[in-house]
């Protein structure tokens, strides 16, 4: 039972999702019935669940809300966006109910009651109810709820002989056609008439015409029972309680002790008992008043177990769109394909080394296996691959939270939900959007009242939005609203000592000034935006991924941040070069270009710097043998081969490597894992000759060298 | 793998249930010993890949079966001279906490089945290396034999800012 | 010989509450999402009782009663509808579809065994 219950719980997230996506829509100016229709499912199907495991209150609350989806439904009650403004907030309330019962916490009754009442008011039959109604959360409350009861318990069964006293009953029952062809069986009810106590049975059919008359589907018998029972009427009438309508019933209670002139019948009654026995005998196969058809179906017994079985297959084959899998097995056969990759990249260079490939149909299968290893690859990739939707359905509800919280105003638009992303990166996703949006909302729209007198509609917009390019996800979030204010940021920098007050920035780097450390605007932490948890946080956060975010912003029209991840967290496309002896792994998303450095393009610099003149832009030179403390002197640049890249921020910087070996997707394996991190790598693979290679985390060495190297920010931004 | 025999030295096998079974081991004139639950198994020693910013005594990273392992000189952390590692020596391939390390020793000498009370205190001479890594001493046919505490053999994690 | 039963439910919950209460009362049991996948399953499997719900997608439980009734095959089985009402309108449209019986959710399992009774031989 536990474990179902949990599968009504994970139901009951999907039913919610379903319940907001249906009345979004709605909202949006959806007509088609089957909106409206499965929005009203999903309450029920929650209301459903929710009374087999017996948590009242969301069964109590999901039936107001239920009620007022009929309406809706049923077309009584108009979806104007104030009726939806309400039904969302119900289906908030109900989503809190709903993880209140899984945690075994409780929501304010208050709040829900309230919410109740107005759903209740929509109810076109009754006028709304006051206050005072709503406080009472019992069973007599909601009429509606007395109705939503369990089958009457019957005592029969229990076979307590309590009381002695014998009831009589003359029951008088005539089947009409309609009973048969609902596949009710007059054999069954006398059987379970025979439950409750003794029965005799007379079968009249003397209206049964000759064969050659018969209608099969007819009916022309009627039964007369008497049945002497300790139960009550209502038992008996409990019997035929399926049938009512489709017969004619007549129970009459008859005096205990029979009085003498019953005799008689009693003894006709005896009589026919013999025959009708028998003919009720010739009745439990259900032959003759049924139906032709059902002849036919249960005899065939021995047919039957093969057919279920061959049934059970196609249905599971019919069934199968989709399957579940343990999200373990996946991990598992993603680690294997990644071992399989590595082994196959062995294999390659060892049978290269032996020379054996010169042996043409060596070097045709070598290059088949790869084929096929990154076939499966990305086969398998592909399975743990999800749409961001998952991430994306939580905002609205963030929305409209941080919405109410700051008076403001605000639509969120999303586009590109379907995007697919590795299951990885989509678990890290939610806490940094979370904040971002919160962000947006808190800080970058203006109230209500300041947009209007800045000419702008009441409303602000929130963009959400999400794609591929070149191998990576891009997410933004912007909003419409006053933009950065590059004054106010400047100087809380520098009054943090994060900058040099008189250092020249461009407006892009102000911008990125946020993302620096102990930053804050607020000088109370907002608790929308969490307790001080600022944007560094959010940044750190997305390079752990091996992302970058950066940011946009346009004074009185709005901001963008950006975030680009990879798709995976599992595989890497990269630049195999050497420095110092040591082979090391670029990834290749962060190169811009590479160049070949020539002696008069490049120039010292302050101290011990240099920068390369690439175009029109000075850029600095990152030696980053020194950087990793591979070699204690500098190298020769032009005996260098130069890695342009671009950090967050667009900052561009020229890594020196030694020479560049090729290209390679890797296999990222983890260096925290079993060690701990380690400045200036991301992480570590294993190359074909079976050695560790290191992973550059080209934005943390920029980062690292731009630390030391601060006492020439700003001639350089000047030079710049 | 390195061939390992199973020599007591003579010595009462204790009762198992307070027997410890500890896998001894060479590092230039010297003997330890760790405890055998910790040990997943024993590598010839191969080239390891450097890792910037670490202590001198983090030879490096190995690829063991498609784990980043890495490799600890346990010479040097312990606070003595290592030798440049060579084919001849040994890794430790040991468990400590969630995370795998390889223990780069010069050879493997013994597996002992001791009784728990056999272990000695650590003698008062003791360095601040001993304090921190040996949990006691054996004497084995005249040999002396450090026990070590793996715990505190990888660097104390301190993450740069960000 | 046990019986054979097939719940026709949405909700996975329903499912599987009905599947372990079926179970462990001794049925065989096949189950089905909404009333066109009954439908597909009634193609190869031959049930003693349907159990169906009424609200589901695609094909209620109305629709699908009225299905299996006007089947030439199937016309005869039993059909028990689930239903949270005890809402007398409700029972009469199934009724008036072809219901055969009714069980009301929340089901007691104890309840719901005897209207299988009831109603199957």
């Amino acid at each position: 039972m536990a474990a179902i219950k949990q599968t009504f719980f994970q139901e009951c997230e999907e039913q919610l999702c379903e319940l907001e996506t249906g009345l979004l829509a709605i909202d949006d100016g959806d007509t088609d019935s089957e909106t409206v229709n499965a929005v009203f499912r999903a309450v029920h199907s929650i209301k459903g669940g929710a009374g087999a495991f017996s948590l009242e209150e969301l069964v109590q609350f999901a039936h107001v809300f239920e009620s007022a989806l009929d309406h809706l439904r049923a077309g009584r009650l108009a979806p104007s966006g104030e009726v939806l403004k309400t039904m969302l907030r119900a289906a908030d309330m109900l989503a809190d109910l709903v993880r209140a019962a899984r945690s075994d916490s409780s929501v304010d009754t208050a709040s829900r009651e309230e919410l109740a009442n107005e759903l209740r008011a929509f109810d076109p039959h009754e006028p709304s109810k006051g206050s005072g109604q709503g406080i009472q959360a019992s069973e007599d409350d909601d009429p509606d709820i007395a109705g939503f009861e369990p089958v009457p318990i019957c005592l029969d069964d229990l076979g307590t002989e309590l009381h002695s006293i014998q009831n009589r009953f003359l029951i008088h029952f005539t089947p009409k056609p309609g009973l048969y062809a609902k596949a009710n069986e007059t054999a069954l009810l006398m059987r379970e008439l025979s439950k409750l106590g003794e029965i005799q049975i007379i079968c009249d059919y003397s209206h049964l015409p000759l064969l050659d008359e018969l209608d099969p589907e007819h009916s022309y018998l009627s039964w007369t029972v008497e049945l002497t029972t300790v139960h009550d009427e209502t038992a008996v009438r409990n019997v035929f309680e399926f049938v009512e309508w489709d017969c004619e019933l007549d129970i009459q209670e008859l005096d205990p002790e029979a009085a003498p002139d019953d005799e008689a019948i009693t003894a006709l009654i005896r009589e026919m008992q013999a025959t009708v026995e028998a003919d009720l005998a010739a009745r439990s196969d259900p032959q003759v008043a049924s139906v032709p058809a059902s002849a036919a179906e249960p005899p065939a017994t021995a047919g039957n177990p093969a057919m279920s079985q061959r049934g059970k297959q196609e249905m599971a084959t019919a069934a199968q769109a989709t399957i579940r899998v343990d999200l373990d097995r996946v991990d598992r056969l993603i680690n294997l394909v990644g071992e399989l990759v590595i082994n196959q990249a062995v294999l390659t260079q060892r049978v290269f080394e032996a020379g054996v490939a010169r042996a043409s149909g060596v070097a045709t299968g070598i290059d088949e296996l790869e084929q096929l290893t990154r076939e499966i690859q990305d086969s398998v990739m592909a399975i743990r691959a999800q749409p961001v939707k998952s991430v994306f359905q939580r905002m609205p509800r963030l929305v409209r939270e941080v919405a109410a919280l700051t008076g403001k105003k605000v639509r969120l638009v999303t586009e590109g939900e379907n995007t697919e992303v590795d299951k990885t990166v989509i678990e890290h996703l939610t806490d940094p959007l979370t904040h971002m949006i919160r962000n947006a909302i808190d800080h970058g729209l203006e109230s209500p009242q300041g947009r209007v007198a800045a000419g702008k509609p009441e409303e602000g917009l929130v963009r959400l939005s999400a794609l591929h390019r070149s191998g990576r996800i891009v997410i933004e979030v912007s909003d419409d609203g006053a933009g950065i204010d590059r004054t106010t940021v400047k100087a809380i920098a520098a009054a943090k000592g994060l900058i040099s007050p008189e250092a020249a920035l461009s407006e892009e780097e102000v911008d990125n000034l946020i993302f620096l450390p102990g930053f804050s605007t607020t000088s109370t932490v907002s608790d929308i935006s969490g307790r001080g948890v600022g944007m560094d946080v959010v940044r750190r956060s997305i390079q752990s991924l091996g992302g970058r975010i950066s940011i946009r912003s346009k004074p009185s029209q709005g901001s963008t941040f950006t975030l680009s991840l990879p798709l995976t967290l599992a595989v890497l496309d990269g630049m195999v070069v050497t420095v110092a002896d040591e082979t090391l792994i670029v990834p290749l998303s962060a190169i811009v270009e590479t160049l070949r450095p020539k002696a008069d393009k490049v120039h010292g610099f302050g101290g011990n710097a240099m920068v390369i003149a690439i175009r029109d832009q000075f850029v600095p030179l990152i030696d980053v043998g020194r950087e990793l403390g591979y070699r204690a002197k500098d190298t020769d640049p032009c005996a260098s081969v130069v890695l342009l890249v671009e950090s967050e921020g667009h900052a561009r910087n020229a890594l020196l490597v030694d020479a560049i070996l090729g290209q390679r997707q890797v296999v990222i394996k983890s260096l925290e894992a079993n060690y701990r991190h380690v400045a200036g790598i991301a992480a570590a693979t294993i190359l074909g000759d079976g050695r560790v290679a290191l992973i550059l985390d080209t934005d943390a060495v920029v980062a690292h060298w731009r630390e030391v190297a601060t006492d020439f920010e700003e001639p350089l931004a000047a030079a710049g | 793998m390195t061939d390992m025999t199973n020599k007591n030295q003579g010595r009462p096998t204790a009762d198992p249930a307070n027997a410890r079974e500890l896998i001894a081991f060479r590092m230039g004139a010297q003997e330890f010993c760790v405890d055998i639950m910790s040990v997943r198994e024993i590598r010839g020693w191969t080239k390891a890949t450097p890792l910037p910013h670490s202590p001198p005594f983090v030879r490096g990273v190995v690829n063991l079966r498609g784990t980043v392992l890495p490799i600890v000189d346990l010479a040097a952390r312990l606070g003595f001279a290592g030798a440049e590692p060579t084919a001849r020596h040994v890794i430790i391939v040991a468990q400590i906490g969630t995370q795998t390390i390889g223990l780069l020793v010069d050879a493997v000498s013994d597996i002992l089945t001791l009784a728990e009370d056999l272990i000695q205190a650590t003698p008062e001479v003791a360095s601040e290396m001993a304090k921190t890594f040996v949990r006691g001493v054996l004497a084995v046919d005249q040999r002396m034999i450090s026990m070590i505490a793996l715990d505190h053999v990888l660097p104390a994690d301190e993450r740069d800012a960000a | 010989m046990s019986k054979t039963i097939l719940t026709v439910d949405d909700s996975r919950t329903m499912r599987d509450m009905l599947k372990f209460s079926l179970l462990n009362a001794g049925y065989h049991v096949h189950q089905a999402e909404d009333g066109v996948h009954g439908l597909e399953v009634l193609r190869n499997v031959t049930p003693d009782v349907i159990i169906t719900d009424i609200n589901m997608p695609r094909l209620d439980g109305f629709g699908f009663i009225e299905q299996v009734r006007g089947d030439g095959f199937y016309r005869a089985v039993p059909i028990l509808v689930l239903t949270t009402e005890s809402d007398a309108m409700k029972k009469d449209r199934a009724r008036r579809a072809g219901a055969t019986g009714w069980i009301v959710k929340p089901f007691d399992p104890v309840k719901l065994v005897e209207a299988i009774r009831r109603v199957a031989a």
